[in-house]
């Protein structure tokens, strides 16, 4: 088979959009472990819970792929801020209810309790808008959803594409992730959570309220999920009560792979995860035609089980956890 | 032969009989309702006999969870791995549709279905030691992420390998264990209409691994998970080898996964991917956790309250729930399906259990203690009785004065 360059760039293009989506929710997963050493099982499911109230909200609002421009950006803008609201909201919750009164619990107890949420939220999802796959209102016209801006904008002429609704997705993850970079190192509370990662009690003594500031990473962790929820709505154009399972586990590979409590290690995960799934999608049937075509999950659930028995710190983490 | 000397009787060693003999009399009373079930079964007509059989079947599986999760605290997400792995090594071996057995590579012998069982067994135990050994060196966070990769990878391998394994469609026609002949000309048959001695056949299953199970427990292995689980590195002071205790828990644990698979293969003849998902995985970590983490009978009662919820109550209770919606003329409740509510409950089971009482209904004694946080008010007096001694020794600024 010979080497395909447009090929490989087109898949290469989807991957790093798969790759924004991941970055988001990895993040969220990374906050969370960096200061309460917890893999936040529900994570995906706040994630689902962000892209369902996404297409609720634009269903309040009304708008239609017939409405004005600016009607259409102005209530996705309005959508992507309540997904991010209600999400935080939601992540805050739990720990607020649960995590919190397990904090001196065995590690095993408040990850049972993750997995309890995970499937609450599910079965809210279920009750919401039933169990089939849902798609949401077609609030952006397909003409324009894939545009080729490559054409279209640059007047390149070449057989890449670049659809708008790819360009989207990484215009809406850059500012939030240079928003959340400027929250973690230049605010105070930034500073908090910092501290309360490196050392809970040594902060509670400088006189952080260690709980308030847990509670902010939940809160900011959320948000991020849901706007990742957000997005994957339009992108994916459909939604369904299981899509955080698969969704936040690829996310936490790329939180491990990246090296779990390291901000810029969740997203350069995010972004190899991105990569090595549009790769996998589009290259492994070319290999064996006769197998079957979902290898995506193997493929990346297999990497998971290698980082984290042969390299647990991930690519970019300094801290090695303990591994009694 | 050295005899016992009268002074080691004390209370304790009273108490731990009288819990024998408790659990004993609970066991007898067990095996008698059980006993009683199919005729009451068929006497009120209630014909539900069919859904008795999984239920058993996943009460193997919590009984196999409880092993690993329960006795060595190792959090296994992917255990219905090893159930798959067991469920189609029975259809490999037995099934006509088979590669293996349309290649003749399966000798006649194993084509039965007690062979075929025994290797869907040991195949499973083979498969813990695999994905156990290289993982156990995790921390138990990690752990439970591992084998939640793996529960997602083996399903999605019988899928895409579609060549040797059917794909989404997988295996039918596994092999039934064959007719057992009774003197006088009759015989047990174990096909699809003789559920009665099928429930006979997966009961006396269940109350052959709940007695090879607790003698493991009581073994010095069982004393050694007890160890590990509460404290890793004491235990391996004591001369506890940690690698090898853990992975006999994961191995042993896996092969009563495998066996639950490959007898619930040869109950329903047909074997797909789709039959587990993760959600199966959580259910019986639910079942366990529910019941009692490390107590086998408290996983027993958890097990068999979820899977009749799951499997018998929720249908029963629809009707009396749509009744009393058509009186209160409430449309929420004439048209709810409890089975909608399946993840509802799941969920709100473990995290119940966990906020408030994460020994589960029945919690063994030693666990309860162990999963309680750590005691606040403790330290805090510990600080007060630091804080008094000082007292006593240094005379007060009153006293100085």
């Amino acid at each position: 088979m010979d080497f395909n360059l447009d090929l490989f760039l087109q898949i290469l293009i989807i991957g790093i959009t798969y790759g924004a989506m991941i970055a988001l929710i990895a993040l969220g997963y990374t906050l969370v472990y960096g200061i309460v050493e917890l893999i936040n099982f529900a994570h995906g499911e706040v994630f689902m819970m962000g892209a369902f109230f996404t297409m609720q909200v634009v269903l309040w609002v009304g708008v239609t792929s017939e409405s004005a421009t600016v009607a259409v950006v102005g209530a996705l803008a309005l959508a992507l801020l309540a997904a991010m609201a209600f999400s935080g909201g939601i992540n805050y919750f739990i720990d607020r209810v649960a995590y919190r009164r397990l904090r001196n619990a065995p590690r095993l107890a408040p990850l049972i309790a993750a997995i309890g949420f995970s499937f609450i939220l599910q079965n809210i999802a279920i009750y919401w808008r039933g169990s089939n796959p849902v798609t949401p209102e077609a609030v952006i016209p397909l003409e324009i959803r894939s545009l080729n801006i490559l054409t279209a904008w640059f007047g390149l002429d070449t057989n890449l594409r670049v659809r708008l609704i790819d360009f989207l997705v990484v215009l809406v993850t850059i500012p939030i992730l240079i928003g959340l970079s400027w929250f973690v190192y230049r605010t105070r509370t930034g500073a908090a959570m910092r501290a309360t990662a490196q050392d809970r009690e040594a902060a509670a003594l400088m006189g952080i309220d260690v709980n308030r500031t847990i509670g902010t990473a939940f809160l900011i962790g959320g948000a991020l999920a849901g706007a990742a929820g957000m997005i994957a709505v339009y992108y994916l154009n459909s939604a369904r009560f299981q899509m955080g399972f698969q969704y936040g586990l690829f996310a936490f590979t790329a939180a491990v792979l990246g090296g779990i409590g390291n901000l810029s290690g969740a997203v350069l995960g995010g972004f190899l995860i991105g990569i090595i799934w549009a790769m996998s999608d589009g290259f492994i049937r070319q290999f064996i035609p006769e197998w079957g075509a979902q290898w995506t999950p193997t493929v990346i659930f297999g990497l998971l089980i290698l980082v984290l028995v042969f390299r647990p710190s991930g690519l970019l983490g300094e801290q090695v956890p303990d591994r009694a | 032969m050295v005899s016992t000397p009268a002074a080691s009787t004390t209370w304790e060693d009273d108490a731990d009989q009288r819990q024998a003999w408790r659990e004993r009399l609970w066991l007898i009373l067990g095996i008698i309702a059980l006993a009683l079930v199919p005729f009451v079964d068929s006497a009120l007509g209630i014909n539900r006999l069919g859904s008795w059989i999984p239920i058993f079947v996943f009460i193997i599986l919590a009984m196999g969870l409880n092993i690993v999760v329960g006795y060595a605290g190792l959090l296994d997400l992917g255990y219905v791995a090893f159930f798959v792995i067991g469920a189609y090594s029975c259809a490999f071996l037995t099934s006509p549709s088979s590669v293996f057995v349309q290649n003749g590579w399966i000798p006649e012998f194993f084509q039965g279905f007690w062979p075929a069982m025994a290797v869907g067994w040991v195949l499973a135990a083979v498969f813990g030691v695999l994905i156990g050994a290289p993982t156990l060196r995790l921390r138990g966070d990690y752990l439970a992420i591992v084998t939640l990769g793996f529960g997602e990878i083996v399903p999605d391998f019988f899928i895409n390998a579609a060549a040797i394994t059917g794909g989404p469609n997988g295996i039918g026609q596994i092999a039934r264990p064959p007719s057992i002949p009774l003197p006088g000309g009759n015989s047990i048959n174990f096909s699809s209409g003789d559920l009665d001695n099928w429930y006979w056949l997966v009961v006396a299953v269940g109350v052959l691994s709940l007695f090879i199970i607790n003698r493991v427990y009581k073994s010095r292995l069982g004393r050694a998970w007890q160890a590990v689980r509460e404290d890793e590195v004491a235990a391996s002071s004591m001369g506890v080898n940690l690698v090898r205790t853990k992975l006999w828990a994961f191995a042993l644990g896996a092969s009563f996964s495998g066996f639950a698979g490959s007898i619930y293969g040869g109950y329903i003849t047909v074997v797909y991917p789709d039959q587990v998902q993760f959600s199966t995985s959580i259910i019986i970590l639910a079942m366990v956790i529910l019941g009692g983490l490390g107590n086998i009978y408290g996983v027993i009662i958890g097990g068999f309250l979820i899977q009749s919820f799951d499997r018998v109550l929720a249908d029963e209770l629809n009707a009396p729930l749509h009744w009393i919606g058509d009186r209160l003329n409430l449309d929420f409740l004439r048209e709810h399906d409890l089975q909608s509510d399946r993840f509802l409950i799941f969920g709100l089971a473990l995290v119940l259990m966990m906020v408030l009482r994460p020994g589960g209904l029945f919690p063994s004694r030693q666990r309860a203690a162990e999963m309680r946080p750590e005691d606040q008010d403790i330290t805090v007096q510990e600080q007060q009785e630091m804080y008094d001694v000082r007292q006593d020794d240094e005379p007060s600024a009153g006293e100085r004065a």
